[in-house]
Order: structure tokens, then sequence, then C-alpha cells
């Protein structure tokens, strides 16, 4: 069996708050042009994991790899070089709020790339539309849409220019369930046509088996499960299986400490 | 085992004494070593490109002429007080017709930078801590990162050079306007002559005494920006922590235009 180099990577990734380690040894890997999904219970790190990929958190130990080059030693400077191929939507959308939608999606193009304003400007309409908001929507500013308006004006802002890897945290949360299928057609496009790399986070799992190629489940730091999409329902692992199957369990104790 | 107790006391109590003093001033150093490196970085990205004239002018108009109404009201009361109080305590050794010299000097070499600079404290300060430290708890700081460019240029060099140049631009207004609040005030309450007030303040005035004005000014503007970028930035715990940011950026910008006013006034006084 011939292993290819993973498009990204991390190696015994360990991140600690105030001592509590959140990431405790992640070692997760996706290939170049496929679709991971990472899946998990609230406050389990999957943020966290996103954001030391990112070097927005530095780790405490272990390695973080892009095309098998190492992220973690380097500078601010090369840093922000290297995330001209990166695109990332945060869980909170993090639009600039002094600045309207269109400039917030065009704002790599306009401030790094050096793209001129009007021609950004059609590039982000068109990215906007996309993500099926409309030209009078580029004129507003963040704080005048809604949550899921937000969400997916930060995800036009990610995908606007083409990047060869894609982070989503928590893409189609809070939106409609026309609006998310639209989304998640989006990220599929964008990984099946366009060959890019996309990890991504959702707790929704209609979601995660429509854009995901596997799926990996990280609980209390680690990876617990991994496999293909569309195995993720014959797992055999308690904890994964309680999770695929707690909408079908209907209510649980909340105190239990049984609960992912 | 009372014995060895009693043994220790003295010496627990020097460490409960000396323990929290180092590590207040450990803290107080490891302060210091922070704002110098966030100002080292923070000037040379001011400096040197990429520049984005977009942000560097929305700055220049947000600190400078916004800043207009307040630094001009504080100055004409402050000059037509002045006038008074030097007016009638210069009454009393027969120095009252010296007023409007003093008045003069005393705004242009003092005053005027001094109360510019406190306007824009609690102005451009705490604004710019409160803006830049909510970017920072909504993560929209690493979101510009990740968008390839550099905070540093885009957020705190345009507002750096914004209080470089337009503080000392607002104190010279500041400067006229105290002067007139004087004229005011001795020609309309006081029955000094216009013609004579306008003489003595154009004959004592000399090019320095505005000029290091001026040069406190940038300075001043300097600390200002600077301490609202450096809280914002650094402010953590969401809104509570922007609180916190907004009133250090004011505190620290407030001590340190006085103890800089001191030092700069120090040095001027013995150069001339
Ligand atoms: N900056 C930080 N400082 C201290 N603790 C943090 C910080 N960021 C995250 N944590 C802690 O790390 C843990 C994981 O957080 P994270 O945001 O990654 O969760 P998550 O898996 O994304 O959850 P959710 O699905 O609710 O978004 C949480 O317990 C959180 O309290
Ligand atoms: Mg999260």
């Amino acid at each position: 069996m011939t292993q290819t180099r993973p498009k990204f990577a991390w190696k015994g990734v360990i991140k600690r708050f105030e001592g509590r380690a959140v990431l405790d040894g992640l070692n997760l890997s996706v290939a170049q042009g496929r679709s991971l999904v990472i899946i998990g219970g609230s406050g389990q790190g999957k943020s966290v994991a996103i954001k030391t990929a990112l070097g927005l958190l530095r780790p405490d130990a272990g390695q973080i790899e892009l095309d098998g080059h190492s992220l973690v030693d380097l500078s601010q400077g090369q840093r922000r070089q290297l995330f001209s191929r990166v695109g990332v939507l945060f869980q909170g959308a993090a639009l600039f709020d002094s600045l309207t939608v269109w400039e917030n999606v065009a704002f790599r193009l306009i401030n790094a790339d050096g793209v001129p304003r009007k021609a950004a400007k059609d590039r982000a309409i068109e990215a906007l539309d996309q993500v099926r908001l409309g030209p009078d929507v580029a004129h507003r500013f963040p704080s005048e849409l809604s949550g899921g308006m937000q969400k997916r004006a930060g995800l036009a802002r990610a995908v606007v220019g083409q990047p060869e890897i894609l982070f989503f945290d928590e893409p189609t949360t809070g939106l409609d369930p026309i609006t998310a299928m639209a989304i998640n057609q989006l990220i599929s496009d964008q990984v099946r046509r366009l060959g890019s790399t996309a990890i991504s986070i959702t707790h929704d799992l209609v979601s995660a088996q429509m854009i995901g190629d596997e799926i990996a489940m990280l609980h209390e730091g680690r990876i617990r499960w991994r496999g293909l999409a569309r195995d993720l329902g014959q797992a055999e692992d308690p904890v994964v299986r309680r999770y695929a199957d707690a909408a079908r369990l209907g209510p649980v104790d909340l105190r239990s400490r049984e609960i992912v | 085992m009372a014995a060895a107790k009693a043994r220790r006391a003295p010496n627990r109590l020097r460490s409960n004494l000396v323990r929290p003093l180092g590590r207040s001033t450990l803290a107080a150093a490891r302060r210091v070593g922070a704002v110098g490196v966030f100002g080292a970085r923070a000037t040379i990205a001011a400096l040197s490109p990429p520049w984005f004239p977009g942000q560097i002018r929305r700055q220049f108009v947000a600190i400078g002429f916004f800043s207009l109404p307040v630094v001009g009201l504080t100055a004409i009361f402050t000059g037509a007080a002045l006038a008074l109080n030097i007016f009638t305590g210069g009454g009393r050794f027969n120095a009252e017709q010296v007023m409007p010299q003093i008045v003069a000097l005393g705004i242009t070499r003092e005053l005027g930078p001094v109360l510019a600079a406190l306007m824009l404290a609690g102005r451009v300060s705490a604004a710019i801590a409160a803006e830049i430290g909510a970017m920072r708890a909504t993560e929209q700081i690493d979101a510009m990162h990740t968008l390839s460019t550099d905070p540093f240029s885009y957020l705190v060099g345009p507002r750096l050079l914004a209080g470089v140049l337009m503080l000392p631009l607002l104190t010279l207004v500041a400067d006229t306007i105290g002067v007139a609040g004087g004229w005011l005030a001795a020609t309309r309450v006081l029955d000094f002559s216009s013609a004579a007030y306008i003489r003595n303040t154009i004959d004592v005035l000399q090019g320095w005494d505005i000029v290091s004005g001026l040069i406190k000014a940038a300075v001043f503007g300097y600390i200002v920006a600077l301490m609202g970028c450096y809280h914002g930035y650094t402010a953590k715990g969401g809104a509570r922590g922007v609180g916190r940011a907004t009133t250090r950026a004011v505190v620290s910008s407030a001590i340190l235009i006085f103890a800089s006013d001191y030092l700069l006034t120090t040095v001027f006084t013995q150069a001339s």
C-alpha cells in the first residue's frame, strides 16, 4: 500500500489552557483534494484544532504540516504569505464591522493581492451570489445582517480567492435547511470541481455526510474514530454511536458524565 | 515542633513581604518590555510598506478633525481662566501688565500641548482601545492574519501616524484659540486694550516657544495612539476585557503624557 503525503496534518499536537490539555496528542491528516469533516461534542477542542492549524494558537508540542513543511516555527510574515493559499471561515464569522459586506469579502483581494477595487468588487458580488446573498446585501454593514447571513458572508470571504485549502468552522450552523443545502453544495463543489482540500467542523451529521469524504471524531483531545463518511452509521465505537444516535434516542440526562 | 515553627516565622514574614514585591516588580518590567516590543513593531509598521492610504485617511479624520471641537473648547476656557487668574495673582506684585506674555508662554509651551493631548487621551486612546479590543474579542484580528494582512500595518500603523501628525496640528489650533481666550477675557472682563494685548503677545513669543510645544505634541500623539493600540490589541476576556483595556489606555496615556512632559521640558529648558 502506497502512502501519499498528506496535504495537511496535525502530528501529536498538544495544546493546554491553564494546564488542562484541550488537544492531547492530536494526529489527523487529510490528502490533497479530499474533504475531511471533524465532528465531536461541544467544547472538545474542534475550534482549537483549527486555530492551532492556522498558527493563531501555538501548540505546546507537536507539528503542523502543510505539504510536508512544518508551520509551527514560521514567522508571522511567512505564515501570512502562506495564507494566500488558505481560506478560513471562523465559527463567529469574524467579519470586519467597519467594512461593508463586499469589502469584507474582497479584503484579501484588495489589501494583499493588489486587485483593483472595481474588479475585486465584481468578484466579491459573484462570491456572495454563490452563498445566496444578493447585491443589495453587499453594501450593508455586518451589524445589519442576521447571524446566518453573517455566516454566509464569512463563507464567501473564505472561498473568494479559490484557495487550495479551506477551513470551515460550522458552516451551516444557524441556517435554514434550504440555505444549508446550498452551502453544503458550495463546499462539495469547491472540493470536487475546483480540487481544493477542505477541513470542516460541523454538528450536523447530514451535512457531514454530504460534504465529507471522511469523518473524524474528536473526543477528549484525540481522534476517537476516523473513517469514510458513509461508514459513520456502522461505527462500533460506543462514543461515536451515542453521538450519531443522539437524535434518534431523544432526550438524555445532561448531567450524565457519559455524554460526549 | 513549636520551636521550629517560631524559627521559621521571621523567614516567612520576609518572604511574605518580599515575594509580592518581587513579583510585581517583575510583572512591571515585563509590561514595560512588552510595550517596548509592541511600540517598535508598530513604529516599523507605520514607517514601512505596505501602507493603506484609505485607513490612514480615515484615522486622520477620526483623530484630527473630529477632535477639533473638544480641543477648541478646552483651549478657549483655559486661556480665559488663565488670563483672569494671572491678572489677579500678578496684581499682588504689580505684574498684571505682563499677563498677556505669561498667558502666551504658558499656553504655547505647556498648556496647549498638554491639554490637547489629555483630551485626545480621553477621546481617541479610549476609542482606539475599544475598537481594536472588540476586534480582538470577535476574532477579527485573527481573521485579518488569515487574509494575508498584517494588523500592525492595517490597524496600528495608521493610528500611530495620525496621532503623531495630527496632535501637533491640534496643538497649533489650541495655542491660537487659547491665546484668543486670554484676549477675550482681557478685553471684555478686564480693561486691556486689544492692540496692546496682541502686541505684547507677538513681542514675547519666539519661534521655539511654539515649536517646542509642537514637538511635545508629536510625542504625546505617539503615546496616545500607542497606548490605545497596545491595550486594545492585548485585550483578553470579551466585553469586560475591552472595558478594562479602555480604562488602562486612558490612564496610562495620561500618566505617560505628564511624565514625558516633565522630561521634555527639562531637556528643552536646559538646551535653550
Ligand atoms: N483562548 C482560550 N483560553 C482558554 N481556554 C480556551 C480558549 N479557547 C478554547 N478554550 C477551551 O478549550 C476547550 C475547547 O474549545 P473549542 O472552542 O475548541 O470547542 P469546540 O469543540 O469548538 O466546541 P463547539 O462545538 O461548542 O464550538 C473549551 O473547554 C474551551 O473552554
Ligand atoms: Mg467550536
